[in-house]
């Protein structure tokens, strides 16, 4: 392994700004947890209701996972659930960064005739990314043991962390060898990553009902690290199978390597047509054939989520039929049909977020169509800037409709006793701040290009305040920065019409003012 | 004659850097123009200001009788552009990259097409991903060239091109000179293919343009240079205006002569007695160095 550390020093090198940018807040992302539930709980009866409360809620199992305990430091464990996901989420992109995209720019050629072993730039990946790992599990573990929680507990804490990157980096090296394109292997990686968390949330949420599906959990390494239960259970037995796990991913991707040449796939790249169909003649039919299989991605992915949200919905009616007190309290507030309401709206949420995260991706392109330069080759035809923006704004905009849709409609084929309102409404209702946050990526492209990818800060952000949100007793115009903050919810089948349409004001006005910005600004600049 | 491009005092600033320091170039409609200069010298910038990509921040640019900025959109109709580093569509073949950009322009001409793949022995079954850098170049010429345009504008379009590949451009680019109803701005730094096609070229440097003109007028600022074996000293050679560079050594010299010297100096040579001669012709490459030296003295 020749050169390896060479390279890890070049890896550090290249990311000093990147990588303590994700390790450092995720680390200590728990203790914000600690203090604000310090601050919001203060006796111990109003935590241990909360935590009671938050045990049979199907919407919070789903996003954060399984609640047992009652004691702070459970309460902060299991609401860092959806950092593994995160953690995951950096650690994927980290290799393939380091990998196959070196490899598409032609660097990895350049190192290559250099003196370092065949394996060495995949190596040093995973190691630098596995390394960022651990540190970010320490800086859990020292955070918490700092804050007063038993070290056996931080220990398993800081592991479930850790584990969670080594697992997803191991997925990224052999994602990394299959195409010869880096977003292809980015792609393929995170599809195996919402895969693996959509598998625990179906899993976890079943387990609160009836339990038939809780096994979906264990085909997920999410599903493992958040089942060692930090300050419950403390159960090291997952944690080994994410080891094993990663290890034997890791070693597949080394052998893949080994399979392949420089600059090739596994995955073959077969002929195409000789000449383009009638049909690809305009920017819009150009836009297609670019945005759609983004767009069957996501709404696959989307269809998936409803079939999970639909399935374990009748776990939720049945959880508080058995329980008379949540029964009684819904009862009051308008029966079962307004229970699902809420766990309906509460979902939706989520859905509503992921759908930002198709649109900032959607609307970026445009951002890689001018970097490398296809976008001049389409400018200096007869098609100008706006018809070659709004062609890909069709499907920033309506991609996310799509895909909501699909969500809401498998979810209410799946759970057909719910009101149709209730489900595909609710899912639909998000698209007005979803298009704010398209509209965010709409003016950072046109008025601050070389800032685009700052866009994305608009989701993290609303990703943000919806995981730390009400817990921390935020100050209200801190909530209202998120667009979701301000979806109505929608009861009975009825829904506010106001913020929805100011919503789609502020979209259009933000929008509009990127245009605006592109129209008048350099290509490329 | 009427002109496909007209460009006065064009000045383009990105920050502190001015990219275009008052650029001068004018393009006459029919012809083949060479647009030379080192990396860097703003041929590129000129171009995406020609094609309303980018906006001067002074001078005054006209293309094809219009405002490249304000109707970039209807222009565009009337002209092709292979850009230097031509990056495809991954997923897209390059058979339908060529027909796409070409509608987009306004029509192609299928037999065209065939002819030019055949020409250029390119497979347009493959994804854009596949090809290397001298076929994503020969993806863009095909799509250009095929085009029912009447400006085409090339910037470097043979950087990826092998030699063969090189030649099969040539010849193309001399049958759209024969067929005359193309103008063609041909940027290079590649001197023998701008000798080869081009009736006129202008030179750049540091965003200014340094010289004009046909290439006989250009070549008239070069310089000859003489190996010549004599019978006897050369007498007052070395000192005579116009030239330069002159050595002697048992019996040889070598110098570098204007053209406008050229006819004294030989006379002398003559008197002299001369047992050898080598002449080598004025080229491009001189001048072009000599312009790109200037540079590097300051």
């Amino acid at each position: 392994m020749t050169g390896v550390v060479r390279l890890i020093r070049l890896i550090l090198r290249r990311d000093r700004v990147l990588l303590p940018l994700w390790v450092v807040p995720l680390g200590l992302l728990p203790s914000a947890y600690t203090a604000s539930f310090k601050g919001v709980f203060t006796t111990d009866q109003e935590r241990i209701a909360y935590a009671q409360v938050s045990q049979h809620n199907a919407g919070f199992v789903g996003l954060y996972g399984i609640l047992h305990g009652t004691s702070l430091a459970e309460l902060v464990a299991w609401r860092s659930g959806f950092i593994t996901v995160m953690i995951g989420l950096f650690a994927l992109l980290t290799v393939v960064r380091h990998t196959r995209t070196d490899e598409e720019a032609g660097r990895t050629e350049l190192i290559g005739s250099a003196v370092v072993s065949r394996h060495a730039q995949l190596a040093a990946a995973l190691i630098t990314t596995c390394g960022a790992s651990l540190v970010l599990g320490l800086l859990t573990v020292a955070a918490m043991i700092g804050s007063g929680m038993p070290a056996g507990g931080s220990l398993a804490f800081g592991a479930e962390f850790t584990f969670s990157g080594w697992a997803f980096a191991a997925v990224a090296a052999v994602a990394a060898q299959l195409t010869s394109s880096a977003r292809t292997a980015r792609a393929i990686a995170v599809a195996v990553l919402g895969a693996c968390y959509a598998l625990r949330v179906g899993g976890d949420i079943s387990a609160t009902g009836d339990g038939t599906l809780s096994w979906l959990s264990w085909l997920s390494p999410i599903g493992w690290v958040t089942h060692i239960f930090p300050y419950w259970s403390n159960n090291w037995w997952p944690a080994v199978l994410a080891v094993l796990f990663s290890v034997a991913t890791a070693a597949a991707g080394v052998a893949l390597l080994g399979r392949r040449d420089l600059g090739a796939g596994l995955l073959p790249a077969g002929l195409g047509r000789p000449g383009a169909a009638a049909w690809l003649r305009s920017p819009l039919a150009l836009a297609w054939r670019l945005h759609r299989g983004l767009l069957l991605g996501w709404t696959s992915g989307f269809a998936l989520l409803g079939l999970v949200f639909g399935g374990v919905a009748g776990s939720v009616v049945d959880l508080v039929r058995a329980n008379s007190g949540l029964a009684d309290i819904f009862g009051r507030l308008g029966g079962t049909q307004s229970l699902l309401d809420s766990y309906f709206a509460s979902v939706a949420g989520i859905v509503g977020l992921i759908a930002a995260a198709y649109a900032v991706q959607a609307t970026l392109r445009m951002r890689d169509e001018e970097q490398t330069g296809r976008a001049e080759a389409v400018l200096s035809t007869a098609v100008g800037r706006y018809a070659w923006a709004a062609s890909h704004l069709v499907f920033s905009l309506l991609g996310p409709a799509v895909a909501l849709f699909a969500e809401g409609l498998v979810a209410r084929l799946t759970y057909p006793s719910a009101g149709v309102g209730g489900v595909i409404g609710s899912a639909v209702v998000q698209l007005p701040a979803v298009w704010v946050e398209a509209a965010v990526a709409v003016l950072l492209f046109g008025l601050l290009p070389k800032w685009s990818a700052a866009a994305w800060g608009a989701p993290a952000i609303s990703l943000l305040i919806l995981m730390v949100g009400e817990t921390a007793g935020l100050n209200h115009w801190l909530l209202d920065i998120s667009p979701f903050t301000h979806v109505p919810h929608v009861v009975g089948g009825a829904v506010a019409a106001t913020p929805l349409i100011t919503l789609t004001v502020v979209a259009v006005v933000v929008g509009a003012a990127g245009l605006a910005g592109l129209r008048l600004r350099n290509i490329p600049d | 004659m009427t002109e496909a491009i007209g460009a006065e005092g064009l000045i383009k600033r990105f920050g502190k850097v001015a990219a275009l320091d008052g650029l001068d170039l004018h393009v006459r409609t029919g012809e083949v123009h060479g647009f030379l200069g080192p990396n860097g010298a703003g041929k590129t910038t000129t171009i995406r200001i020609l094609l309303g990509l980018m906006r001067s921040d002074g001078g005054r640019a006209s293309l094809l009788g219009g405002d490249p900025w304000a109707q970039a959109t209807a222009l565009h109709r009337r002209l092709a552009y292979v850009p230097g580093d031509v990056t495809l569509w991954p997923t897209l073949t390059g058979g339908e990259v060529i027909d796409l950009l070409g509608r987009l322009r306004g029509g192609l001409d299928p037999r065209r097409r065939a002819e030019l793949l055949e020409r250029f022995e390119l497979d347009p079954r493959k994804k854009g991903r596949t090809y290397s850098k001298g076929n994503r170049q020969k993806v863009a010429l095909v799509a250009a060239l095929a085009s029912d345009v009447e400006l085409l504008i090339l910037d470097e379009p043979t950087s990826g091109l092998d030699p063969l590949m090189e030649a099969a451009f040539r010849e193309i680019i001399l049958q759209e000179k024969r067929r005359g109803d193309r103008t063609v701005l041909l940027s290079s730094h590649i001197l023998a293919e701008v000798e080869a096609l081009c009736d006129r070229l202008t030179i750049i440097r540091e965003g200014r343009t340094v010289e004009t003109g046909t290439l006989a007028e250009l070549r008239h600022l070069t310089r000859t240079s003489i190996h010549a074996e004599l019978s006897g000293p050369p007498d007052g050679l070395a000192t005579m205006t116009g030239v330069h560079g002159f050595r002697a050594e048992n019996g040889k010299v070598v110098f570098d002569v204007d053209a406008d010297a050229l006819e004294p100096a030989l006379r002398t040579l003559v008197a002299v007695g001369v047992k050898s001669l080598v002449s080598q012709p004025p080229s491009l490459e001189e001048l072009f160095l000599r312009q790109y030296q200037r540079g590097d003295g300051k």
